[in-house]
């Protein structure tokens, strides 16, 4: 409780809000991760965590650090940019990796009905 | 008095991280296929990057957002090679 960097009441406030916002959404992602029922529809909950959620975390930090250092800190956009520019390429990729996989195994998620049954493991 | 807000800010925050982790580790543990537990690797290491940034913020060191940086990079790769693996069944062809 002791480790808190030494800001003023606006900046605390802030940084505060910001990163309460930006970990309640990841939360949230990562529940209906759990929550969701085909893999298809589970690969988009996360996205939430890793956009919105880094988005906000991230500005979280630039301002602690900002404030703390009273010149404009901007190292944490590079983990911004980077998150946003690869999240969405490898969902693709596990998406489309997916969809093969359940082509080889004779049944297509694209022209299927919507609720089809999980396949055994594998 | 702010200073008692932001610290109970960012331990709450870092308890729903925590709790958004276990979440991940579950998905990637009960799969049930191989994607899935690909996407709860994938989202694990996300909330452990945001976890590491809010340490960072925590103690007012840019100590943890070179980790942080580190476990993004590593971990984009790690999915990349996953996914190509599950595509076709090796990584480096």
């Amino acid at each position: 409780m002791i480790l808190v960097p030494d800001l003023p009441a606006w900046a605390a406030i802030a940084v505060a809000l910001l990163v309460l916002a930006g970990a309640s959404i990841t939360l949230i992602g990562s529940i209906g991760l759990l929550r969701m029922k085909t893999f298809y529809t589970r690969l988009h909950p996360p996205t939430l965590g890793s956009s919105a959620g880094t988005l906000l975390i991230v500005a979280g930090s630039l301002l602690c650090f900002s404030v703390l250092r009273t010149r404009p800190s901007v190292h944490e956009i590079l983990i911004a940019v980077f998150v946003t520019l690869t999240t969405p390429v490898t969902f693709m990729l596990l998406g489309r990796a997916a969809l093969y996989r359940d082509r080889i195994e004779g049944h297509d998620p694209a022209t299927g009905a919507e609720e089809f049954p999980e396949p055994e493991d594998r | 008095m702010s200073t008692v807000i932001l610290a109970w800010a960012l331990t709450v925050a870092q308890v729903m991280l925590g709790l958004s982790m276990i979440c991940a580790t579950f998905r990637a543990m009960i799969g049930p296929r191989a994607q899935d537990r690909v996407l709860g690797l994938d989202s694990l290491y996300v909330n452990a990057m945001l976890m590491l940034l809010v340490f960072g913020v925590q103690t007012g060191r840019t100590l943890y957002f070179e980790a942080a940086l580190i476990i993004a990079l590593l971990g984009f790769t790690s999915t990349l090679a996953l996914a190509k693996f599950l595509m076709r069944g090796e990584v480096i062809e």
